[in-house]
Formats: C-alpha cells, sequence, structure tokens
C-alpha cells in the first residue's frame, strides 16, 4: 500500500480528507503511483501531470523522505519506504506566491 | 416571487448572490472553490440551475465544474481540452512564432435551448463546445485555423478567447472574441468564420485597419435586435449596424473610450453602458471616480451614472465579463470591481449600491433571473 498525500486543493478536488492509499503492482515508480491516484480519482487528470506529455506541471513538486524527487525520471524506483507504505509520497504545490 | 441570482467569478474562489425581485436585499454564498481562479460562471438559460464554472490553478491546471442545484452542489466535469489536429503557430509578443498552448477557460457560454449543450473560449484562443453536459469537449477547429490565425498576437492578459455571443434567432450564427485578434463570426455553426473588424481602428499595431489584430474587449447584443453589436474595443467604442460587417465608433463625449466591459439594457436596445477606464497604462477610473456611461441613444451621447457609487479615493477597474444585466422591470445592472466590491442597480442604472464590498478581485459577473 503506497501512500500519498494530496495538496489541499486536490484534496478537496477529489473530495478526500488526510492520506490517499493506492496499490501499485511492480515497481513502485512515480509514474505508477501517480497512475494509480488518477485512475481512483479521475478528476485528478491533468491537475499534476501534463495529460500529453505526462511531464509533471511546472508548479507541482514530488517529495519523499525529505527528498525532493520533482526532477528524477518518473521511471526511477521511488525509495523503499515509499514502497512500504513506511513514509509517503507527497504531491506539493509548490511555494509561488499566490 | 421571482428571485435574482448573481454568480461572481473571483480571483479566489465563486460566490452566489441571491435577492429577491426587489433586489435591495442580498444573501452572500461561498467561497465556492476557494483559492482558485474563477474565471466564468454562468448559468443555462434551458435550466437555470444548471451552472457551469471554470476553475483553474497556475499551480494545478483547469477545472470545469457543474451543478444542477443551482450552485449548492458542484461536480468536476470533463477538462480535456485538446487543440484538434496540427497545433500550429501565432505570433509570440516578441514577434516570433510560437505554437498554441492551452492555459485556461475564460468564458462559457450556454446554449440557450439544450441544457447540455455548452461553448467555452479558451486561452490559447480557441472555441470548444459540449453536447454532453460537460463530459467531453470538442474544438470548433477552423476559427483557430483560419489563414490569419498565424498573425494572432497575445494582449496583455494573454490570446483569448472572452466573448462568445450566440445569435438568438439564427442558431447557425455566434460571434466571438479575441485578445489581440479581434471579433469573429459564423454562420454556418461553427464550420467557417470570417473576421468581422472592418472600421476598427487601433493605434497599437502597424496598420490600423488591418483585418485581424484588435485588441476587442468586450461584444454586446440585445436579443431582439441581434444585426446591432456593440464593442468595448482598447480604446473606442463601437457599434455595427450589420452584425459586425462594419464599425462605426460611438465613443462620443466620453471622457476616455478605455474600457473593458459593454452592455445593453434588457428591454431597451439603444441604451448601452460602458465603465470608462483612465488608459492603457492606467488600468482605473478616470479622476478616482466609479462612474457607469449610459448612452440612451445607441451610443455617441453618454451621461455619468454616479449615485452611489464613489466619487474620491477610487482606484478599480471592471473587468471585460465583470458586467451584466437582468430581465426584470426596471432593468437591474451590475457590475464587480478588482477591489472585490459588486454594485448592482434596480433602476436601470439611476442608482447603485454595494451588494458586497471585500471579496477577492471580481473577474466575472453574470445574473439570472428565476421563476
Amino acid at each position: 500500500m503506497i501512500r500519498v498525500i494530496l495538496p489541499p486543493h486536490l484534496r478537496t478536488l477529489a473530495k478526500v480528507s488526510g492520506e490517499v492509499r493506492v496499490e501499485v503492482s511492480g515497481p513502485v515508480t512515480q509514474r505508477l503511483v501517480l497512475d494509480a491516484v488518477e485512475q481512483r480519482f479521475p478528476m485528478l487528470v491533468g491537475t499534476m501531470r501534463d495529460r500529453r506529455t505526462g511531464a509533471r506541471r511546472a508548479l507541482v513538486r514530488f517529495f519523499a523522505c525529505e527528498e525532493d524527487l520533482s526532477n528524477e525520471p518518473p521511471d526511477a524506483p521511488l525509495p523503499a519506504a515509499v514502497a512500504t507504505g513506511a513514509e509517503p509520497f507527497l504531491v506539493v504545490g509548490a511555494m509561488a506566491g499566490g | 416571487m421571482t428571485d435574482v441570482r448573481l454568480l461572481v467569478g473571483t480571483r479566489k474562489g465563486a460566490f452566489i448572490l441571491t435577492s429577491d425581485g426587489k433586489r435591495t436585499d442580498w444573501t452572500v454564498s461561498g467561497p465556492h472553490f476557494g483559492g482558485w481562479e474563477i474565471y466564468h460562471v454562468n448559468g443555462s438559460p434551458a435550466d437555470p440551475d444548471r451552472l457551469w464554472a471554470s476553475q483553474t490553478s497556475g499551480w494545478f491546471g483547469q477545472i470545469v465544474q457543474r451543478s444542477d442545484d443551482g450552485g449548492r452542489s458542484w461536480s468536476p466535469v470533463g477538462n480535456d481540452f485538446a487543440y484538434a489536429g496540427e497545433v500550429g503557430e501565432h505570433l509570440w509578443y516578441d514577434g516570433t512564432p510560437r505554437p498554441w498552448e492551452f492555459k485556461r477557460i475564460w468564458h462559457l457560454e450556454p446554449s440557450r435551448t439544450d441544457p447540455d449543450v455548452v461553448y467555452a473560449g479558451a486561452e490559447d484562443a480557441a472555441l470548444y463546445k459540449s453536447a454532453d453536459g460537460g463530459d467531453s469537449w470538442t474544438e470548433l477547429t477552423s476559427l483557430r485555423t483560419h489563414p490569419t490565425g498565424p498573425r494572432w498576437q497575445p494582449g496583455a492578459g494573454g490570446m483569448c478567447l472572452h466573448t462568445i455571443i450566440l445569435d438568438p434567432v439564427d442558431p447557425d450564427r455566434m460571434f466571438v472574441a479575441i485578445s489581440a485578434a479581434g471579433a469573429f463570426r459564423t454562420d454556418d455553426g461553427g464550420v467557417t468564420w470570417q473576421p468581422i473588424n472592418r472600421g476598427l481602428r487601433s493605434g497599437g499595431i502597424p496598420d490600423e485597419d488591418a483585418e485581424v489584430g484588435h485588441c476587442v474587449h468586450r461584444l454586446a447584443m440585445h436579443p431582439a435586435r441581434p444585426e446591432v453589436l456593440f464593442m468595448q474595443k482598447h480604446w473606442d467604442v463601437m457599434r455595427s449596424d450589420d452584425a459586425g460587417g462594419s464599425w462605426r465608433e460611438v465613443s462620443g463625449d466620453l471622457p476616455t473610450d478605455f474600457g473593458f466591459p459593454i452592455a445593453v439594457h434588457a428591454h431597451e436596445p439603444d441604451t448601452v453602458y460602458v465603465v470608462p477606464i483612465t488608459s492603457d497604462s492606467e488600468h482605473y477610473v478616470p479622476d478616482a471616480r466609479l462612474r457607469v456611461y449610459r448612452s440612451r441613444t445607441g451610443g455617441g451621447e453618454w451621461e455619468p451614472l454616479t449615485k452611489g457609487l464613489p466619487q474620491q479615493n477610487c482606484y478599480v477597474n471592471i473587468l471585460r465579463d465583470a458586467m451584466a444585466v437582468d430581465t426584470l422591470d426596471d432593468c437591474g445592472i451590475y457590475f464587480g470591481t478588482t477591489g472585490g466590491q459588486v454594485y448592482g442597480s434596480a433602476d436601470g442604472g439611476d442608482s447603485w449600491q454595494p451588494i458586497v464590498r471585500d471579496l477577492p478581485a471580481v473577474l466575472s459577473v453574470e445574473v439570472q433571473v428565476l421563476p
């Protein structure tokens, strides 16, 4: 079970509170975790990644285990602690005013 | 008893203001979608409890929300706004070609007759249609791929399709306006489009009377006289008596003819409202006085309307989609400011009252009269 923490605006949009938990079969990567989140919450498609290219939206960040993983390859394995559910995968709205 | 519902989009959420037909006491609901930019909220004429909202964010992109109960509850619908076919290029600010890139929906225009049909105007400029209640969106491609498209260039606010007017008589006729390309009309349901900018003169472009390139801020039409259009251009208030075939200036005695919104009285097709702004470099009302100007002669002769509006120390702007008229008798006029005030007049503009004073900057105002 992968634990995902969404930013407040996306929690509101998905009508959830607290962490989201998703299952990923096979290697636990950023791409597959986000695929699983979007499959469970279709209203989030396009809000974290470009709908067509799959690229991270410019003002979205991905953190885990106190590391910024935003620019890691989307198919790179996430930290083991994320894969085991010990640590959450964080989707974060970048600090950019507003 | 008739009720009135104002749909207000702001920089930080949507608000719904309701009153009875007297329009003196208002209830404020919101923010809906708090913290998001709500470019536009609009209601279906065919089913007034069906509302649409364009919810957008620099962080998380474009969402479209739909309500089927007059705004008490909302659900996100489709948000896949794809440019169909070859994307192509337009001119960037620096004059270089740049591929079309979707940024947001500025305006939602529901069908007059079918609650499942709604049009959406996008930045970068494109027109979309949904015929399934917003689940899916199809681009009316021939507007963006018009032969003049590669010459379109964004205005300061982006290259946005911000005005959509559905002809009340001819279902195949539609008008749109794009900053800074100009106005366009289709007579065949969006299959083909023609620029309708003859007579416009814009000092900010090399060829002042070019076919395209004009920064049209807003179009307005009275439904009983659909061949007459009014336009607030970047500078100049304009009028067309032939569905945009040609335009003539009707700025007349306005103190300045720069502005954004323009609206037509619900029962008097020659009564028009604008809110002059100081200049293109000073986007606030002139002389620190908030004055709506009304023409009862279809333009040319204008009178300031000030009763109830601040006449000192006022430095707000009124954006292009932030003025609306209701269909009651007397006609109600409403507008929202960049300072977060929403003002209303229940007597055609003779007097005004602030309905709410401290909202986030207002992007859009629409009004519904409910049976």
